[in-house]
């Protein structure tokens, strides 16, 4: 069993909703991802989504676009992303690890060896944002084989039609995106998530996750009471933004703004 | 096998995902998707519509004065010695370039599926100002984005835009160029989807834009086909454009991919040399990749980052092409070649002393490269360059070129 679905079918016995974090690989350096990463599985992130930086973030709000400004300025590319999680994995053999970014990367890198390369430094699952389904026929088999879940995105604007095909080529989890636009925007609106999401549950079984606009404990706990797991990234981003010149007061404000949201989660 | 580009073949390029052989198709973030369905659904059941072509063709010919003439460069000719050089008018347009021609497509359709706001990126800005022209005439709504190094090198452009009421929107993000004034027009659109129609300026971008956009641009190869078989008995030997997105390009190669005998070059920005590699030639020297919404040929590092381009001319300054451009390249129907800034400077003054038309940098590189041409080919043979723009934005770029300031 995948790392991803045992570590659902642990919190749905506990009664409890996923936490999930999302930084940038690489910012504001590489030195800094992995311990960032331990982090914030000590404040209680469930499953850690790390970034793949990419030059056009075309689906990111400001605050992803400089955090991939920052580790392109370190020329950090999806091979260095690899080595990160196989550090990480030396002391963290459960927290399950998705890899988000763009398609060009992992084409540049060739699907076969991203997918190998991917499953030997323990990576759990790969959510491509430019990459629906219909165009995902040739990458989604050579995730599987490699035993890589295969996250998709869900809208607000998607249809019961292409509901159903997105959660067919998705394992792990499916990842709703709570709002129309870019990461980081703040128009949130819980009743409209908590609908769609009863439409998604017709279709599907898998868990589904909820993300963009997911800022500070308030919102995570709202968006928790509707779905099985809370992502969070501009808010954690910006944090990192902020205090990037002092890691051990970045790790510190970061962690702290994630079990803010953990309690809230959990209470 | 060889492709044979026949009727029956191109009926069915791009198939019903957009893909032009492994090229194209629509990789776009999941809130897209459904607004580029229902564009396509609507774009098909529209462009069948005999009304709808009507009221293109009207607009076409009294807003934009279309058709363009087809000028027998004469002199031109005779100072390069070799083919007869047809000049294909697109500057000769409302608001001086072929952008219009998609911009007014585009608007209608807009206007039909009744979105009150309307968003463009633009480089050079003759996108931008064709946009903003059609969004006043129509009472729309505009907003353009344009990168930040783009807004410096193209004030005149930047200022037409403001004066016909759209909002200009300076991009500080990435490289501050075209690809980045996209990505922000993309993230525009992602947000407020419901009330806005995005108006993408070039054969790129998600299924079905590079059809639309090649459908509404295909005006100048059928009018160049026509002029040219009415004024000299027969179909021309070559078509020179140049190719940044590759609009102006496709509109012009298209009517003639059935025409066999028809050989056909698109014209890269080749900024300082392919060798140095500042310059925006992915065709030339590029790879296959992923952006904007296409598999293309790109401008990439080894890693898969998009790469900073160069030219001189900012409306080529471009790291992608057109997925059909990558198609023909591949099928060998086109070829693609560069040319430097510096050789389209010398076209932009050598057209305009010989035949009194300036041309836009852009479109100086079509002009570079069919001159090159029309000295290996022999005098009974027809070749058609088309200046797809009138130069007027670029006189300060050339000005500062020369040292001096106006």
């Amino acid at each position: 069993m995948s790392r991803i679905k045992s570590c659902f079918e642990r919190l749905q016995q506990q009664g409890r909703k996923a936490l999930i974090p999302y930084i940038t690989a690489g910012d504001p350096n590489p030195q800094a991802t992995v311990p960032l990463m331990h982090r914030l599985v000590e404040a209680g992130a469930d499953i850690v989504e790390l970034g793949v930086p990419f030059s056009d973030p075309m689906a990111d709000g400001p605050v992803i676009q400089l955090a991939c400004e920052r580790a392109l300025a370190h020329q950090v590319s999806l091979a260095n992303v690899l080595e990160m999680v196989a550090e990480f994995r030396k002391t963290d053999s459960t927290t399950p690890v998705v890899l988000m970014g763009y398609l060009n990367p992992i084409e540049a890198m060739g699907a076969e060896q991203f997918a190998e390369r991917a499953r030997a430094a323990g990576v759990d699952g790969v959510l491509t944002v430019d990459l629906p389904p219909e165009e995902a026929d040739s990458l989604v088999p050579v995730l599987r084989r490699a035993e890589l879940d295969t996250i998709f995105l869900l809208a607000p604007t998607t249809t019961e039609e292409r509901i159903r095909s997105i959660c067919e080529h998705s394992t792990g989890f499916v990842y709703y995106v709570s709002l129309k636009g870019v990461t980081g925007s703040n128009q949130l609106n819980t009743d409209e998530v908590a609908a769609k999401l009863g439409e998604i549950r017709k279709q599907s079984s898998l868990p589904i996750g909820v993300g963009f606009g997911i800022r500070d404990a308030q919102t995570a706990a709202a968006v928790a009471s509707v779905s099985d797991a809370v992502i969070v990234g501009s808010a954690l981003v910006k944090l990192v933004e902020q205090h990037q010149d002092d890691l051990p007061k970045m790790q510190d404000t970061v962690a702290g703004l994630l079990a803010s949201m953990r309690a809230a989660i959990d209470a | 096998m060889a492709t044979r580009f026949d009727a029956e073949f191109l009926e069915n390029v791009p198939d019903s995902r957009g893909h032009f052989g492994p090229y194209g198709g629509r990789f776009v973030s999941e809130t897209l998707m459904a607004s580029l369905l229902e564009l396509e659904q609507q774009y098909n059941s529209l462009w069948a519509k005999p009304e709808f072509q009507a009221e293109f063709d009207r607009d076409l010919a009294d807003y934009v004065g279309r058709p363009s003439p087809l000028y027998f460069a004469e002199r031109l000719t005779r100072e390069t010695g070799g083919a007869q050089i047809f000049l294909k008018r697109e500057d000769l347009n409302h608001t001086g370039a072929h952008k219009v021609n998609n911009t007014i497509g585009q608007a209608l359709l807009a206007k039909h599926l009744k979105k009150p706001r309307i968003i463009a990126e633009t480089g050079a800005g003759q996108h931008g100002v064709a946009t903003a022209t059609v969004a006043a005439r129509l009472g729309l709504e505009c907003c353009v984005f344009m990168g930040e190094e783009d807004v410096k090198r193209k004030a005149l452009n930047v200022y037409r835009m403001k004066l016909l009421g759209a909002k200009v929107i300076a991009v500080s993000s990435g490289t501050k160029t075209l690809k980045d004034a996209m990505n922000e027009a993309m993230r525009d659109w992602v947000t407020n989807v419901d009330n806005t129609f995005y108006i993408i300026g070039t054969v790129a971008g998600p299924h079905p834009y590079p059809k639309m956009v090649r459908d509404f641009q295909a005006i100048i190869g059928r009018e160049a086909r026509r002029q040219c078989l009415e004024k000299t008995g027969r179909l021309p030997d070559a078509l020179v454009a140049c190719v940044g997105g590759g609009s102006n390009a496709i509109g012009l190669f298209y009517p003639f991919l059935a025409d066999e005998s028809v050989q056909m070059y698109g014209v890269e920005a080749g900024g300082l040399g392919l060798e140095t590699g500042k310059h925006a030639a992915p065709l030339n020297a590029g790879k296959p990749g992923v952006l904007h919404g296409n598999r293309t040929y790109l401008m990439e590092d080894e890693n898969g980052q998009i790469t900073a381009t160069h030219s001189v001319s900012a409306g080529l300054d471009y790291p992608g092409v057109g997925p059909e451009h990558a198609w023909l390249k591949d099928t060998g129907r086109a070829s693609y070649v560069a040319i430097t800034d510096e050789e389209a400077l010398d076209a932009f003054r050598r057209l305009t002393r010989i035949e009194g038309i300036m041309p836009a940098l852009e479109s100086s590189h079509a002009i570079a490269h069919g001159l090159k041409l029309a000295k290996q080919m022999d005098k009974d043979q027809i070749l058609i360059i088309n200046v797809s723009g009138r130069g007027d934005k670029d006189i300060h770029t050339i000005a500062a070129i020369d040292g001096i300031s106006l």
